[in-house]
């Protein structure tokens, strides 16, 4: 039984936030919407970004998947909104050099708070792309939000790319 | 050692066959493989078969004129004897080696549209619980030709819904393209219903046997379809390694899939002309080792006998689906008894995502596929984003469905 392996995966964390998502759902207003997928397992999820000036003010998202891309795209909620978009993309590197790190790399909880739960995803090859499904989406509405404002006069923003 | 009442089938003896079953995995557990449906496992037959050919005999075919050259040729072209044998073609032309099904389905669809048989106005027909590769190749002719696709649904029950098959197999409908057994659902499709009315209305038809020729008997030419499709790994052969059987006229009239080496009979600089069947539709070097395992593979099949294999599969299937089904929160997407049906089980797990039940079993051991096995409609179909998968072979265990169960109900506890 390797019962030790899987609680390091499924840690206390992961599973609450599994049950219990922050800030799911999705809202108004917002500059950018995305729907990415995971082609091998068919996780889903339609994230939407609301930037005021430079500041995150809101991250919504409707997510279909397992635990692991519940948890993570919840703890992205925590994790992001309020911050500026420079703050948020340095947790997003931060979160994508524990994923890709093959469990050498010591995480910072300073950054990353409830992220460094999964450390121990970074075990498991077959589910890094789950931990990161709701941070490339993240990544992409940021992207194509920022395109929207700065050529945008206005601020009525409420077309997204529902790709 | 398990013997299956009424034969002589003794799962332990067939087990010590496949070395992977006795492996361990990290944590000193044994491993139970239950992703059959994925992959089948290979016998040492199939490994000693195709290591030998390697050791001993490896050359390219057809076209080396040495010693070697002549028996690599010989041990290809028996490989393709023994699989026309297994499915009962009338003819070893009719034999069609391609890297997987996948590409037989595509191979098939392709010069369909090159050849003119399907067109603007035309209608292909498939169904709700094909495999993507049963269904983006139609997909594509019909973007191609103008041609519309049509759809047979799915019962409640994981059935193919034939209430409408005379509004959907009309004149006009030119091709249907079905599966055999569903990778998903399991359910064992009325084929020969449905092919009799394609053929009534002059179409052609084309089943995906992927799951089927390595559970029954199967018999191409008492089936009656136009092609039938297959691959080598899940008949516990070797991977890179695909079967087209189609009927020899039919391919004799259609054009090259791919060119290439060895698929023409001469090439000027104005143009060429083409071999013919197989060798028109194998452009390339082919599978040549794959072709000798999976010679060997049929024959290891062979000897156990199909209808033996058919009945163990029968037997540990409905075992499953009843102790499965004592599980509270355990939903079966597709047929809930053994009745016409395959040896793979997909099903739902009250508050546990599939990919997590699948990471816990896996921590038992126990290897089963979770996600939507590339049959995302079929899975829109019943609602759900993605099942766990659990599929048995020749060599399941009923012990190893013990331990998957326990798996579930230690599964259920973890994420309570």
């Amino acid at each position: 039984m390797n019962t030790a392996a899987m609680d390091a995966l499924y840690q206390e964390i992961i599973l609450d936030h599994y049950k219990h998502p922050h800030g799911a759902g999705l809202r108004e207003p917002f500059e950018a919407e995305v729907h990415h997928v995971n082609p091998t397992c068919g996780d889903e999820v339609t994230l939407r970004v609301h930037l005021d000036g430079e500041t995150v003010s809101d991250v919504s998202y409707d997510a279909q998947g397992c635990s692991i891309s519940q948890a993570s795209t919840s703890v992205l909620n925590d994790l992001i909104i309020g911050k500026s978009v420079t703050e948020g993309m340095t947790v997003l590197d931060s979160f994508t050099e524990l994923m890709q790190g093959k469990g050498k790399v010591e995480p910072d909880e300073d950054v990353l708070e409830d992220g460094i739960a999964f450390a121990g995803v970074a075990q498991f090859p077959a589910r890094i792309k789950c931990a990161l499904l709701g941070w490339m989406a993240w990544k992409d509405a940021v992207s194509q939000a920022l395109v929207t404002t700065n050529t945008s006069t206005t601020d009525s923003a409420t077309t997204g790319d529902p790709a | 050692m398990t013997v299956v009442e009424g034969t002589a089938y003794d799962v332990a003896r067939i087990r010590g066959d496949f070395p992977i079953l006795g492996r361990r995995l990290p944590g000193d557990l044994p491993l139970v493989y239950l992703d059959s449906a994925n992959t089948s496992q290979k016998p040492l037959q199939v490994i000693e078969a195709i290591d030998d050919h390697y050791r001993l005999h490896n050359a390219n075919v057809a076209r080396a004129m040495h010693h070697l050259g002549a028996e690599a040729s010989a041990a290809f072209e028996l490989g393709r004897d023994k699989v026309a044998a297994f499915i009962n073609a009338p003819g070893r032309d009719e034999v069609v080696y391609t890297k997987n099904a996948s590409e037989a389905l595509n191979l098939v669809a392709r010069v369909l549209g090159d050849a003119g048989r399907v067109g603007d106005g035309d209608e292909i027909v498939i169904t709700e619980m094909e495999h993507h590769s049963n269904i983006v190749p139609w997909q594509q002719l019909a973007q191609r030709s103008g041609a519309s696709l049509r759809w047979f649904g799915v019962t409640d029950e994981g059935r193919l819904d034939l209430d409408d098959i005379d509004q959907l197999i009309t004149e006009r409908t030119k091709v249907v393209s079905l599966t055999w057994v569903s990778n998903m659902l399991g359910t064992i499709n009325p084929v020969e219903t449905v092919i009799a009315k394609a053929h009534s209305v002059g179409a052609l038809v084309v089943i995906d046997a992927s799951q089927a020729v390595p559970q029954f008997p199967v018999d191409v030419a008492a089936l009656g379809a136009d092609f039938v499709a297959f691959t080598g790994h899940k008949v516990v052969g070797p991977t890179g390694i695909g079967v087209l059987w189609g009927r020899y006229d039919l391919l004799a009239e259609l054009p090259p899939f791919l060119g290439g080496g060895e698929m023409i009979e001469t090439v000027t600089m104005q143009g060429s002309t083409y071999a013919p069947p197989p060798a028109r539709f194998e452009a390339g070097t082919p599978p040549i080792a794959q072709s000798v395992g999976l010679g060997a593979a049929v024959d290891y099949l062979s000897a156990i006998g199909m209808e033996n294999v058919a009945a163990h599969e029968q037997a540990i299937t409905a075992y499953a689906l009843g102790a499965m089904q004592e599980i509270d929160g355990l939903t079966i997407v597709g047929p809930k008894e053994a009745v016409m049906r395959g040896g793979a089980v997909s099903f739902t797990l009250d508050g546990v995502h599939p990919h997590d039940v699948s990471q816990l079993l896996d921590s038992r051991g126990i290897a089963v596929r979770a996600g939507h096995h590339c049959a995302k409609p079929a899975h829109l179909r019943f609602g759900v984003q993605a099942t766990t998968r659990a599929s048995f072979y020749l060599y399941t265990t009923e012990q190893e469905i013990d331990a998957l169960v326990e798996a579930l109900h230690f599964t259920k506890k973890y994420f309570a």
